[in-house]
């Protein structure tokens, strides 16, 4: 069941975590696009953001770069489920990525990082190891 | 023999129905029908009210349109409340004083939502859900609102609910009884019910009385509960269950039920013979039924009592399956088993994928009672067959509730059903019906759905009325189709079909009658396809952004270095100098690569996703439009120059591009389509390569269909000769539209021709000789298709909340690091890996 892959799915991301990490704000709800994705700059990284109000209203997090084209465009594809899974398929040559684990379906040698993201009141927040001294990347 | 006048008091979903069997029946014409609706709105599916939250309008829930009525010579008044009746003299009066006389009195009045008598109860934001008004006046309070309750934890209530938190409200649901839904669960699924809908962020307090509502301190009210407890809320709807509007009956002295309702015979008698009741507001056995089904069978027998048919209201079964708050809940028969004594019981419950199934046997073992279902209902159809048919119960029944993985039984067949199983609950469908009407011929879905009016109630039966469809042709070595992917087992033309009969907007109502899943990038892109082909709605709504490829969302084609390309339309390839300078200035300030495409226009590579915008804002200031070259739709209509200035020329071939192009442009299609039109048969514009082409002949044009150049070039057909002007443009509207309705996703005209069954010859049959029937439709949709057109890019850069869309990163404006040009023959093009490697700093890879 849907429900089922998810929670365990969450709990192993959730595991994955070192308690050296604090919840990020990135935006705000009003910049996501219901059952659609946007990109955003967490910390120096550029990650997609995915809002699917229809699945419990879960906001999904994984790198923006595609690593067939080497483009940032993962926020730009279609998202959609394939066998109960969220998966988003990248826009330039149709790949599936899982939203839950990143993992290529298409290609096993290939995957997203995957980032935990949550609402925080009308925040978008994300959870990221804590700067470790390095700058974030200045806006030019 | 004179007309008599029915009245049918009430303009709600059962005396439509009502209606609607009247017009089909011979004896309509003995009757001068007039119709009171109180409500604005002539009937509407109040069944699917919520979707009006969700992206539908008014026009999409209508179910009776005032142009219907008058085609049936029905006199239909809005806004005409009925006050009180004179049974003596057989009148009727309005609130507005008119009297009417009537020979035949139906009363369709439905009923009202309960508001229990809390003192406050009548502040302002205190609210209800049952029409349209409702609901606008809901939305209006939610506007300055931050927190909403719902006063009832019924399914009504839930739905609500749902709505609440649909407006961004922070929603909570009061509850009288210790659980939600107590009607249909019992307290095991109650409270699984209840964890799913707080896992949704929806608080959920039961065992609550509501005391008096007074002024909030930091909302707009604050409730106050049997035990002092209290909570702020800034809006409350009530939905503690509903009432039959039975006042006016009650007032003119006909027998009405102790708890409210009209009392009904089996003919839908009132105690006045001359007054039939039907729907909501009619007590049957001591019952009212508060589904569609139960009145749309109410009305089929009222109308054979007017007409002496014989058809008898026989109570109808209350089973439900719903889903609430995303929530499956399923109810079946006697669901809590506390109707019939030894009754025995099984129960699943599977608290980690939060799942709760019971069913109710008889004492031998051999029949289903009842059932209730949590948290999946895949299980509903299959237990329903047995429940409603008295099918004998497998050795084990709790093989029926069972997850596959344990031990539980697969879904029963069609095959194991019999012919009286009723599919269609709503329009009284048997399996039966079914069948006879595939042997009829009918050899579709949608014809059997037409025939039948099989699923459209209220839809909960279409899986399985497409079951019976399949196995029935597969049965008759009909050919079945081939669904489009996991998530709709329907081809595209099913799903076009749908789509257009069921006057589906977007989506997710298609989705929700016809799918499951989330959707996927093979469906979601086809059904936009699809909506777009039949409604022509703008492609970035809130509700159809999701489905489209990235090329439609971002109106612009994306290129393999994740930038774009620009095509402003320049119809049958001419253009001014003065407008070519513009673009040529428009490329130059934004560094883009310009190449002359083959479609006779210009291409502006490199854009990024941030220029876009301003890059359109000077394109549209300047007098162009999109070219809609992202889209599956009309590309160009390529041209020579013709008459004008070619010694050769027999026709102006411009003009004709031209028109055509304005024509059609913006028509979405299964895939893109392209024309040409060619001044004489010397063919300079290769308009026998193109989905249609167009030849000039001395006596008028040369019609080609369905050719292709690409990966498997097709020569085009011809398709028709010397044909005048405005029949060429028919007969390409009819073609086009025939292809749009009937080819398969993605699939050229020239492979749709191919692979047609009776190929070139029916085409030319349906469109030529109109062979189906179906040209005036053709039209009509091809008509509704202009009219709708809009540049796309125009109506973007009216609306700064779209345009929102257009930034690489939602908190950051700078451009993409990762996207570098070099320069080649004086132009940009994109770093190759090597470039890349040098020219990208490492810490952006
Ligand atoms: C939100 C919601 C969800 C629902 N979901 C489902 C569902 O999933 N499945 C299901 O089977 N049912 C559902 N129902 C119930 C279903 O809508 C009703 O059973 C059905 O509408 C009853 O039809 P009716 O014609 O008897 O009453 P109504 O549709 O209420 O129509 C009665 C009409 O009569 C008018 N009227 C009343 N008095 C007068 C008067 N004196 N003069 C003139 N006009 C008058 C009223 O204004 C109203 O327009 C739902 C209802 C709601 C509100
Ligand atoms: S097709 Fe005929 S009219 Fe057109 S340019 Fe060629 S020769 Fe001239
Ligand atoms: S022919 Fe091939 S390379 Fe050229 S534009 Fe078409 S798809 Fe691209």
């Amino acid at each position: 069941m849907m429900t089922e892959t998810i929670s365990k799915a969450q709990q192993n991301r959730a595991d994955q975590f070192a308690a050296h990490e604090e919840w990020v704000t990135i935006g705000r709800r009003s910049d996501l696009i219901p059952g659609s994705g946007v990109g955003a700059l967490a910390g120096e990284l550029q990650i997609a953001l995915f809002w699917l109000p229809e699945l419990y209203d879960t906001l999904y997090a994984v790198t923006n770069y595609c690593p067939f084209s080497g483009v940032h465009l993962i926020a730009r594809g279609i998202v959609g489920d394939v066998g109960g899974e969220p998966v988003v398929a990248s826009p330039l040559y149709k790949q599936h990525f899982s939203l839950l684990d990143g993992r290529c379906l298409e290609d096993p040698e290939q995957k997203l990082q995957v980032f935990q993201a949550r609402f925080y009141r009308d925040e978008i927040q994300v959870l990221q190891r804590r700067a470790s001294g390095k700058k974030a990347r200045a806006a030019a | 023999m004179s007309k008599q006048t029915l009245i049918v008091i009430g303009n709600g979903m059962v005396g439509h129905h009502f209606l609607e069997q009247l017009a089909d029946h011979p004896d309509r014409d003995c009757y001068e029908v007039i119709v009171l609706g109180e409500e604005r709105h002539a009937a509407y599916d109040r069944v699917h009210l919520s979707e009006y939250f969700q992206g539908s309008n008014a026009a999409d829930l209508a179910l009776g349109t005032t142009e219907q009525y008058a085609a049936w010579g029905v006199d239909l008044r809005l806004n005409a409340q009925a006050v009180s009746l004179d049974r003596d003299r057989q009148t009727l009066m309005l609130a507005d004083g008119t009297e009417l006389q009537w020979d035949q009195l139906v009363l369709a009045t439905g009923s009202y939502p309960f508001v229990p008598p809390i003192p406050g109860n009548d502040r302002e934001h205190c609210l209800v859900y049952r029409t349209l008004d409702d609901l606008d006046a809901i939305r209006q309070s939610a506007q300055d609102a931050t927190t909403g309750v719902v006063v009832g934890g019924g399914l009504l209530g839930l739905e609500a609910a749902n709505a609440l938190k649909g407006l961004d409200l922070d929603t909570a649901v009061v509850e009288f009884a210790p659980r939600l839904m107590p009607m249909q669960v019992d307290a095991e699924g109650g409270l699984l019910l209840r964890q799913k809908i707080e896992a949704l962020g929806v608080q959920v307090l039961t065992d609550r009385a509501t005391q008096r509502i007074e002024d909030g301190e930091a909302s707009r009210h604050r409730m106050v509960f049997q035990d002092d407890r209290v909570l702020e809320t800034d809006l409350i709807v009530f939905s503690a269950g509903i009432r039959p509007r039975d006042e006016l009956a009650r007032e003119a002295g006909l027998e009405v039920g102790e708890r409210g309702g009209v009392v009904i015979d089996d003919q839908c008698r009132t105690s006045d013979p001359s007054i039939l009741a039907i729907g909501e507001v009619a007590l049957w056995k001591n019952s009212i039924f508060g589904l569609v089904g139960p009145g749309y069978q109410m009305a089929k027998a009222a109308l054979a009592t007017l007409t002496g048919d014989n058809l008898a209201f026989a109570g109808a079964d209350m089973s439900t399956k719903l889903k609430l708050l995303g929530v499956d809940v399923g109810s079946i028969g006697d669901a809590h088993g506390d109707q019939k004594p030894g009754a025995k019981l099984y129960r699943y419950l599977d608290e980690v994928s939060q799942q709760y199934r019971k069913l109710v046997v008889s004492a031998d073992g051999r029949r289903l009672l009842g059932a209730m279902l949590v948290g999946d209902n895949s299980y509903y159809d299959t237990l329903m067959q047995y429940y409603s048919n008295d099918l004998d119960l497998p050795s084990k029944p709790e093989s029926l509730i069972l997850p596959a993985s344990e031990g539980g039984s697969p879904a029963l067949g069609i095959d194991a059903l019999p012919e009286t199983a009723t599919i269609c609950s709503c329009h009284n469908v048997s399996k039966g019906d079914i069948v006879q009407c595939i042997h009829d011929g009918k050899a579709s879905l949608g014809e059997v759905k037409d025939a039948t009016r099989a699923a459209s109630g209220c839809g909960g039966c279409a899986a399985q009325l497409k079951d019976v469809v399949d196995h029935e042709m597969a049965a008759l070595g009909m050919e079945v189709s081939n669904d489009i992917c996991e998530h709709f087992a329907y081809s595209r033309q099913e799903l076009e079909h749908l789509v257009r009969v069921e006057g589906i907007r977007d989506f997710h109502t298609l989705r929700e009658r016809y799918g499951k899943g989330l959707g996927c990038d093979i469906c979601k892109p086809a059904v936009a396809s699809i909506l777009a082909s039949v409604w022509n709605d703008y492609v970035l709504e809130d509700q159809h952004v999701g489905l489209q490829d990235t090329n439609d969302t971002f109106l612009a084609n994306m290129q393999k270095d994740g930038t774009f390309s620009v095509v402003p339309r320049v119809a049958g390839g001419e253009i001014t100098p003065d407008r070519l300078i513009v673009l040529g200035e428009v490329a130059r300030d934004f560094n883009l690569y310009t190449k002359i495409t083959g479609g006779q226009r210009i291409d502006l590579f490199g854009a990024k996703l941030n220029e876009l915008p301003v890059i359109w804002q000077r394109l549209v200031d300047a007098g162009f439009e999109t070219g809609h070259a992202y889209g599956k739709s009309v590309r160009t209509v390529k041209s020579c120059v013709g008459s004008t200035w070619c010694r050769y020329g027999v026709q102006d071939s411009v003009q004709l591009a031209i028109d055509l192009e304005n024509r059609y442009k913006g028509v979405r299609a299964p895939h893109k389509l392209k024309l040409a039109v060619s001044g004489c048969t010397r063919e300079c514009a290769e308009a026998q390569s193109k989905d249609v082409g167009v030849i000039a002949t001395e006596n008028g044009w040369n019609l080609f269909v369905a050719g292709n150049g690409g990966m498997r070039p097709r020569h085009a057909d011809l398709f028709a000769t010397d044909l005048d002007t405005q029949t060429l443009i028919r007969t390409i509207d009819r073609f086009l539209m025939f292809y749009i309705r009937t080819a398969d996703r993605l699939q050229r005209t020239a492979r749709w021709l191919e692979n047609l069954d009776g190929g070139l010859e029916y085409v030319q049959d349906v469109i030529l000789n109109d062979a189906l029937g179906i040209n005036k439709d053709l039209d009509q949709q091809m008509a509704r298709l202009i009219e709708h057109y809009q540049c796309e890019w125009k109506t973007t850069l009216e609306s700064p909340e779209r345009l929102k869309r257009f930034r690489q990163l939602i908190n950051d404006d700078s451009d993409d690091p990762n996207v570098v040009f070099v320069e080649e023959r004086g132009q940009i093009r994109p770093a190759n890996q090597q470039e890349r490697a040098k020219l990208i700093p490492a810490s952006n890879l």
